[in-house]
């Protein structure tokens, strides 16, 4: 497996330098979101920043061969209550083909203007993918590795026009995060709906700043876990065939971004039995003052 | 014609005042036991220097660099009501932001970096 790993990353490792030198030449900001991969807290982007995010999922299949998938993250601070978001997924899988996979837009609500115990995000997107998907960017009703397992040229063939909503609450206890999301998803096309879960719990490993600008300071890193999974649909709603798995999360906070790593662990049988994720996220701060400042409008 | 004048001219005034209310309000909802908060951090050498890379990361976007605000939505940090919050004020208000405005709630930062931000501010003024 962590042969097919550097392969996969060996190609993304080429262009690494081109990325960083483009990153290093425009200004960055750093976000406060939190480094889980399927569960969201009520971190939303700040307004008129634009965060680009790739998150990487690398597995293999039982009986089948090893893929990487990636979804591409356009996040955008619409208002300090509302970010709204683009992703566009694609897959490699080893000795088959590499494909787009389609495409969602998602936004999220803040209801509450005010920060409490437990505050709750209003979560819908609209998904255009094919089933050839494979960024387990959530994890709902039956679904399992044998979905992950089809060959790419039949599994291209079935679209999924789907509606996804969900119940974020999230909360920030003595620097602790722990968010729980509700996940609702319908097939459009006469399906039933899907139910999942996704809770997770992250912190730094130092609260206090250090005062100097560093790179290896332990308030640059937060660990955690997460844990998601499907909890059946409207035509069968059991735990049975669902897949479910932990996850423990580092994220590193740094100067250009910020990168997260995770190892997820499938619980059962019909889970894969291990995820590795990698993340990268940069912000490009203030967007729209961008365009203001071209226009002649203020500075 | 000069009565309508004067009408439009108190209710322009009216407006404006109960456009300061409204701002100035956001901090005089501070909860009794916020306000009274004490910065535990703000006798700490290096809170200034630590705060100062807070606003550096987090905050220098919006309220620029200098903290005087881009003139237009995003304020001035150097400012009368900055110097009137009490230390408990100031926190209360990152941890909540003010959504409704444009201000996140910072309340993802921990809270000993938010006191350290809350010394760095107290330090520009």
């Amino acid at each position: 497996m962590i042969q097919s790993f550097l392969q996969f990353l060996l190609p993304i490792a080429g262009l690494l330098p081109g990325l960083l030198l483009g990153v290093a030449c425009i200004p960055v900001a750093q976000a406060q979101e939190k480094p889980y991969f399927v569960t969201y807290s009520h971190d939303l982007e700040e307004p008129g920043n634009l965060e680009i995010e790739t998150k990487t999922a690398l597995a293999q299949p039982g009986q089948s061969h090893r893929y990487g998938a990636t979804a591409t993250e356009l996040e955008y601070g619409a208002r300090a209550w509302w970010t709204t978001e683009l992703y566009l997924d694609g897959q490699a899988t080893a000795q088959d083909s590499t494909i787009f996979t389609g495409w969602r837009i998602e936004n999220r609500f803040r209801p509450l203007m005010r920060e409490h115990l437990i505050n709750p995000v209003l979560y819908v997107e609209y998904e255009n993918t094919s089933g050839a998907d494979k960024t387990l960017l959530e994890v709902v009703g039956h679904d399992g590795q044998s979905d992950l397992a089809e060959p790419n040229g039949e599994a291209r063939r079935e679209h999924q026009h789907e509606a996804e909503l969900k119940l974020i609450l999230s909360s920030n206890l003595k620097a602790w995060n722990i968010s729980e999301n509700f996940i609702s998803e319908k097939n459009l096309g006469h399906e039933p709906w899907e139910f999942g879960y996704a809770v997770g719990a992250a912190r730094p490993l130092r609260t206090l700043g250090s005062g100097k600008p560093c790179v290896f300071c332990l308030e640059k890193f937060m660990a955690g876990a997460e844990a998601y999974g499907g909890l059946g649909d409207t035509f069968s709603l059991t735990m049975r065939d669902t897949s479910h798995y932990i996850a423990p999360i580092v994220g590193w906070q740094l100067p250009l971004g910020r990168l997260s790593f995770s190892t997820g662990f499938g619980l059962t049988s019909s889970s894969l039995d291990r995820v590795y994720r990698i993340g990268w996220a940069f912000e490009l701060p203030q967007v729209g003052n961008w365009f203001h400042s071209r226009s002649g409008g203020a500075q | 014609m000069t009565r309508r004048f004067f009408a439009i001219l108190c209710l322009m005034a009216s407006a404006s005042l109960l456009l300061c209310a409204a701002a100035s309000s956001r901090l005089d909802r501070v909860p009794a036991r916020d306000h009274d908060r004490i910065n535990p951090l703000a006798t700490q050498p290096e809170s200034v220097a630590a705060g100062s890379l807070v606003y550096r990361d987090h905050c220098a976007q919006c309220h620029r660099a200098d903290a005087k605000g881009d003139g237009r939505k995003k304020p001035p940090l150097r400012s009368d009501h900055l110097k009137l919050a009490t230390d408990g004020d100031l926190e209360w208000f990152l941890r909540q932001g003010d959504l409704a405005h444009g201000m996140p709630s910072w309340s993802s930062l921990p809270e000993a970096q938010r006191w350290q931000l809350i010394t760095y501010l107290r330090s520009i003024q």
